[in-house]
């Protein structure tokens, strides 16, 4: 009697297809991601159904964090020189002597938060160990000495000519007159256009804004 | 495992008699430590990648004016004043704070009931709506614009909301306040600085309600 042949499969499954994929996603996931830049804080924006871009070139930010102090910062990618002339600026505004060597670490350094009598310590620290310091935030809160009206204008001057987007970025549980002593700073250097920085939110179905872009994109 | 397919395996060829076989070395190559690396640093991209990407929100502030005869005017019947107090309480009254014997119409909500309240004074304000030329003007800018509520363009002119946070509010519940405002797409609404009679009156309502 011949004995049935069951033919042998092997249990080796070709998982080539699988690994193509995967190196696929891993490329993908390469090329997209972008790194954050180091903040002195961190920073929960509050949400909201605006799905506008950040303009993330030739801008102010100034960073309000979860214990109403407040940073300034400087986007700008391109022209690395703008740095150069805020501190300049500020340096020979308000006679604060600081040496070549610190001018050049304000290119390095992320965010300001200290009153400008503690801005030389912090431009002394090399740019890696100013995380380590412990920022005070800049003084806004007396209008009488609003430091940060200051520092509005010597970006101002530096970018004199091109477009400057005023971002702020708020954390949510900082408190309102932060924001009204910022807002005050711009108002005084005649700036009455910002962008406040927030994480998207759903539009609420059925309200009047979620009808409306139903009726324009029909 | 994962492996490329040589396509190897012998196919017979009949070689003579006293032909040494050549040792057959496999080309199969052990892929397994470089898929593992391949998960590892997919499991580190797919952490590290920073999926909200955060967006803007347009704020435009006026002038501080001193002069009252440049201040804009409002109608008194179509304004709302909302005020944000602390633990996300808002606070509004319509038109004028009216305070006297008989109680007065300032009155408390959440962040979900203001949306009510906004959707229906903007209701009773264009129900009072009435139209004349500045208004057909309006209207002929939207239509130019290719807006297709340009009928309705002019109708809510009158709706102004007025807001005021107080020194509790949070920045989340200004932005949050501002939002509701796109969502409800009132037009015309400023940011006010709050007067001392009403932080009384939040004070008080905030110690009968037991807000801490």
């Amino acid at each position: 009697m011949p004995s049935v042949k069951i033919p042998r499969k092997s249990t080796d499954t070709d998982m080539t297809p699988f690994v193509d994929i995967a190196f696929l996603i891993l490329s993908f996931f390469i090329m997209a991601t972008k790194f954050k830049p180091p903040e002195p804080v961190e920073i929960t924006t509050p949400g909201s159904v605006l799905s506008q871009k950040l303009p993330e070139n030739n801008a102010v930010m100034v960073i309000i964090d979860s214990s109403n102090k407040v940073y300034f910062t400087v986007l700008s990618d391109k022209d690395k020189s703008k740095f150069d002339a805020i501190i300049e600026n500020i340096n020979t505004t308000r006679n604060l002597g600081l040496t070549p060597a610190e001018k050049a670490n304000y290119r390095q350094t992320f965010a300001v938060g200290v009153p400008f009598g503690n801005l030389k310590q912090l431009l002394a620290t090399p740019a890696d160990q100013q995380k380590s310091i412990k920022q005070p935030g800049i003084p806004v809160m007396d209008s009488a000495n609003n430091e940060l009206v200051w520092w509005i204008a010597a970006a101002k001057s530096a970018f004199a000519g091109e477009s400057l987007n005023y971002l702020i970025k708020g954390d949510g549980h900082s408190k309102y007159p932060a924001f009204e002593a910022v807002v005050s700073a711009l108002k005084r250097n005649d700036e009455f256009k910002y962008n406040l920085v927030t994480a998207l939110d759903d539009i609420p179905s059925n309200s009047e804004l979620d009808l409306y872009n139903r009726r324009v994109t029909k | 495992m994962a492996s490329i397919d040589t396509g190897g395996g012998d196919s017979g060829h009949k070689k003579g008699p006293g032909v040494k076989k050549a040792k057959k070395l496999s080309t199969r190559v052990d892929m397994t430590p470089m898929v593992d690396l391949g998960f590892l640093l997919i499991t580190f991209f797919v952490f590290t990648a920073t999926m909200t990407t955060p967006t803007t929100m347009d704020l435009n502030m006026p002038k501080d004016v001193k002069d009252e005869k440049q201040q804009t005017e409002a109608k008194e019947s179509s304004v709302l004043t909302i005020m944000l107090g602390k633990a996300n309480q808002v606070y509004y009254y319509e038109g004028k704070l009216v305070v006297d014997a008989t109680g007065n119409n300032f009155k408390s909500t959440t962040f979900k009931g203001i949306r009510e309240v906004i959707i229906n004074k903007k209701k009773d304000v264009i129900s009072r709506h009435q139209h004349d030329e500045t208004c057909k003007k309006t209207q002929d800018k939207a239509k130019e614009k290719g807006d297709p509520d340009w009928e309705k363009a002019c109708l809510d002119r009158d709706f102004i909301v007025v807001i005021k946070p107080d020194a509790d509010a949070t920045y989340s519940n200004t932005v949050d306040i501002l939002d509701e405002m796109t969502i409800n797409q009132v037009k015309t609404y400023a940011m006010v600085k709050i007067l001392p009679q009403e932080v009384d009156l939040i004070k008080a309502t905030e110690a009968t309600n037991g807000i801490k």
